[in-house]
């Protein structure tokens, strides 16, 4: 190892994670860093504390014997003392490896064996318990640290430590080698690897995508000068610190412009929690704006008459201008008083209830965003953009600019990347943000990349005339009608997730005459639907099956088909047949990945004895299926399913 | 893995008969609880189980027997004094205020805690505020172990069933007491939260050091998480040991499978 006098000039100026964190508690020392509530009261944590906090467990992690190159496992929600203990593993010289915390035990074997994890932090019993249960299989997992000491009293294990262990530990090694903490911040180079994190794996095993200290710096960098982020800003983070998203906002960006990370008491207090803290900068998929508008919907449905009519009135105000406004276009003065008595009225109180009355950014990305959602946030104020990119390449691809927004569009490239479109329309990438290899995974890392260094994206895209990336679907997954015509499964599942009674939708058709498709209902959406009919259910399976749920989503249907048959690229792409699958897909089956994306060539074998009664014309078809619970055990949900005809609309393009 | 070591006899019931009219509800009934040990009732329906709860805690008034608790002996229990010497409950039918909140339902609970006068606590002034203080934290606390923070503010009545359930545990635990009596915590529950139940129980013993006695129809949770059982008959004791003892025990098996009928 060689000493920091050894190292140039240059090398010693490169930011890395522990540099930036350093720095932010020298010049903002008293600047809230991390917020996390405790016994119902905010506790905050400034920029020094949390470089002490780092230091201390740097140090412990140090006396327990981790040096550079070794891995540290991260596997909880989101806290404070797991960022830092990310940080703390950068001090050393290491790079964390944060684990999906919903993630069964046995789906963790593999990520915890291929990353060779002699070190990790769990958060609470939940978490000591699976790694425990596959710690035979984990010959190389020599400590483990957990937060939570609740119900972990009867555990004798030799590697388990709780973390007041672990800092007073690296508090005693501090001030013995008080110099130790600045030498290894000093060794580390911003092409260190800073985080491996493993790709959920639509097909085959995960891979661990390695970034660099300078490819998430660099991203982190790009994005707040996008959106001028300061320390004054506050952001919440409840998404899984094993997706690239949370990586990327919790921790390069709070580090690159040193704002707070906020983390919510319990993962089902986010939408409280929102509302007292005010972040100003957030980040969801379509799916939690969707679930947010679904329950505003519902709430709309059930309140008095007056009251709905005021919201129903002031909507279409918003709708009419609310977007314009916000994109600072001119509107007629009388529609400016209607929307400004409109915020006062409906708007304001809204957001308020939503949380996002201080937010200044919000972004989207993952999924395509349904027009009407997308357009209901912006017209009641809320700055919703949409961005595009991969764990391989940041998230950080396209980002929409302020004033340059568009439902059905990513923006622009980012700062410092550039995009090409290849062959099949595949997305091509090259810039700051790219991955620097698979870990332990050459063969891969190559093919990954083309001839001129661009990342191959996978997705196939168009780019439009202002410039903006559009993306379709998977390249791999477009595919032709047995007529020879386009079909893109996922362009039409997300058309039917659009409608607030449909959770997920599976659409089958390559090389077929017809496209069918199986819906998941949405339970509350539909269940609220139901009770206010006065339609009794015993749960999913029951509700699923009703003949009245069935016309209800025959007629969300029949409405995407006809606004599919005036559109000039894929008008003939409509659904003739459906029916209700009797389960929720779920990601412990298989069905959904663990960012819960279909698997459709799964649920395709899977329910193979429904796709054939569809396409040989039966009216119905009994069905049995594996279902695993939470606990881990097994049974069977079987049903009989009725396949259901939906009318078609002639395209305009064929007339 | 037991950390808590069961300890000496904290709870002895002496040959409690409790009758109403006619029906005889409890027959000479005799059973210990130890310290830091979850002792089961069972027995089928109208055996007797919830009644000898509410003569343990002074509800009802048992014609003859005596109760000893922590060496003092009674001949009936008052149910204020039984709560002052740290005895608690939970009840089958749920007794939560339903239009109150998730955390003024649980404060209740710290009620024989409070010391300052209910004119200052109206006021919330000085003291009585600096012991609200005091007080909630000591709740947030089982907010925390319990995992309720999500309802912190939401009317009971509005919660469903399971988590009232768990609220109305809350409340028992906030009383801090040594004894806790669940009358069928796990009724009308399904499986994932019985499971939940079950750690929640086994964490209160092994993190507070609480004993346990509870009534329950789950044979599966029953046999999983108690250390001895108690098993009653038309309100006779037909056996008494640990789950495999009992599991055993041919009056048991008889009184739960039945003669033909």
């Amino acid at each position: 190892m060689s000493s920091p006098s050894q190292l140039s000039a240059d090398q010693l100026h490169q930011a890395t994670f522990p540099r930036l964190l350093l720095e932010h508690a020298r010049v903002r020392p008293a600047y809230p860093a991390y917020r996390e509530k405790y016994l119902g009261i905010w506790q905050t944590e400034s920029w020094s504390e949390a470089a002490i906090k780092v230091r201390e467990l740097a140090c412990g992690l140090a006396s327990k014997g981790f040096t550079r190159g070794m891995t540290l496992g991260i596997i909880g929600d989101n806290r404070p003392r797991l960022y830092q203990a990310m940080l703390a593993a950068h001090a050393l010289g290491g790079t964390p490896v944060p684990l999906y915390q919903d993630a069964v035990a046995t789906e963790m074997t593999y990520v915890l064996q291929d990353a060779e994890i002699g070190f990790a932090f769990a958060e609470d019993q939940e978490q000591v318990d699976k790694l425990l249960e596959i710690a035979d299989n984990l010959p190389a997992l020599h400590h483990i640290f957990y937060l939570d000491p609740r119900g972990m009293r009867a555990y004798d294990d030799k590697r388990l430590c709780l973390i007041d262990d672990l800092l007073n530990q690296g508090r005693a090694y501090n001030q013995s080698q008080p110099k130790f903490f600045d030498t290894q911040v000093a060794l580390g180079k911003s092409s260190d690897v800073s985080v491996i994190l493993y790709t959920s794996g639509t097909t085959g095993k995960p891979k661990g995508v390695c970034q660099t200290h300078a490819s998430m710096i660099g991203a982190g960098r790009g994005a707040c000068e996008v959106d001028a982020l300061s320390p004054a800003d506050g952001v919440m983070a409840y998404l899984p610190m094993a997706w690239v998203g949370d990586f990327l906002f919790s921790m390069a960006q709070c580090l690159a412009s040193g704002f707070t990370v906020n983390c919510p008491e319990a993962r089902e207090t986010v939408s409280t929690d929102m509302k007292e803290i005010g972040p100003t900068y957030y980040f969801a998929p379509p799916r939690v704006y969707e679930g947010l508008l679904t329950s505003v919907t519902i709430r709309m449905e059930d309140a008095g008459r007056i009251k709905r009519q005021m919201f129903d009135f002031f909507m279409q105000v918003a709708g009419r201008c609310g977007a314009e406004l916000l994109d600072g276009k001119a509107v007629s003065v009388g529609q400016q008083i209607l929307y400004f008595l409109g915020n006062l009225l409906v708007y304001g109180p809204l957001r308020n209830n939503l949380g996002m009355s201080n937010i200044r950014v919000a972004y989207t990305a993952g999924e395509a965003i349904g027009p009407d959602l997308f357009r209901f946030y912006r017209s009641i104020g809320v700055n919703l953009k949409q961005l595009y990119g991969q764990t391989e390449t940041c998230a950080y691809v396209c980002i929409q600019r302020d004033g340059q927004v568009k439902y059905d569009s990513v923006g622009k490239p980012s700062p410092g990347v550039e995009v090409k479109i290849g062959q099949n329309s595949e997305v091509l990438v090259r810039g700051v943000s790219m991955m620097d290899h698979y870990y332990k995974n050459d063969a891969a890392t190559e093919e990954a990349f083309d001839a001129d260094g661009y990342f191959r994206t996978g997705d196939a895209g168009v780019i439009d005339n202002d410039g903006d990336l559009r993306i379709i679907d998977r390249a791999k997954d477009v595919s032709t009608l047995a007529n020879g015509k386009v079909f893109a499964p996922k362009y039409i599942e997300n058309k039917l997730k659009f409608f607030s009674y449909i959770k997920e939708a599976v659409v089958f058709g390559s090389g077929r005459e017809t496209i069918s498709a199986f819906v998941n209902i949405d339970l509350e959406a539909v269940g609220n639907w139901a009770e206010r009919r006065n339609i009794a259910y015993s749960g999913y399976v029951d509700l699923a099956g009703n003949q009245a749920v069935a016309e209800l989503i025959s007629s969300c249907i029949e409405k995407m088909n006809k606004e599919l048959s005036k559109e000039i690229m894929l008008g003939h792409a409509q659904i003739s047949k459906f029916l209700v699958l009797h389960k929720e897909l779920d990601p412990d089956d298989d069905e959904l990945t663990r960012t819960r994306k279909v698997r459709r060539g799964f649920v395709e074998s899977k329910y193979a004895p429904l796709v054939s009664a569809i396409y040989s014309g039966l009216p119905e078809q009994f069905i049995a299926t594996q279902v695993r619970f939470e606990d881990g055990r097994e049974g069977v949900v079987s049903a009989t399913l009725k396949v259901h005809d939906v009318p078609t609309f002639s395209n305009s393009e064929d007339c | 893995m037991a950390t808590r070591q069961i300890g000496d006899v904290i709870l002895e019931v002496q040959n409690i008969s409790l009758s109403f009219g006619g029906v005889k509800a409890l027959t000479d009934i005799s059973f210990n609880v130890k310290e830091h040990e979850i002792r089961a009732i069972i027995g089928p329906n109208g055996a007797g189980k919830s009644s000898m709860l509410n003569c343990i805690n002074g509800v009802y008034t048992p014609q003859s027997g005596s109760i000893t608790f922590r060496g003092q002996t009674f001949s009936h229990m008052n149910s204020r004094q039984v709560a002052k010497m740290g005895i608690a409950r939970t009840f089958q039918n749920l007794a939560l205020f339903k239009g109150m909140s998730v955390i003024d339902n649980i404060m209740t609970g710290r009620n024989l805690h409070i010391r300052s006068n209910i004119l200052l606590q109206a006021l919330r002034w000085g003291p009585a505020e600096r012991e609200e203080i005091i007080h909630r934290e000591k709740v947030e606390h089982i907010i925390d172990f319990l995992e309720i923070q999500a309802h912190r503010k939401i009317p009971v009545g509005q919660l469903p069933y399971g988590l009232q359930k768990r609220v109305d545990l809350a409340r028992a635990l906030a009383m801090e007491p040594q004894v806790l009596l669940l009358d069928e915590p796990m009724a009308g529950m399904n499986v994932e939260e019985k499971q939940d139940m079950c750690r929640f129980i086994m964490d209160v013993k092994d993190e507070f050091g609480t004993t346990i006695v509870l009534i329950e129809h789950d044979m599966g949770v029953v046999m999983d998480i108690s250390d001895r059982v108690v098993v009653l008959d038309y309100g006779k004791k037909i056996g008494d040991g640990s789950p495999e003892e009992v599991r055993t025990n041919d009056e048991v098996i008889q009184a739960y499978l039945g003669t033909s009928h």
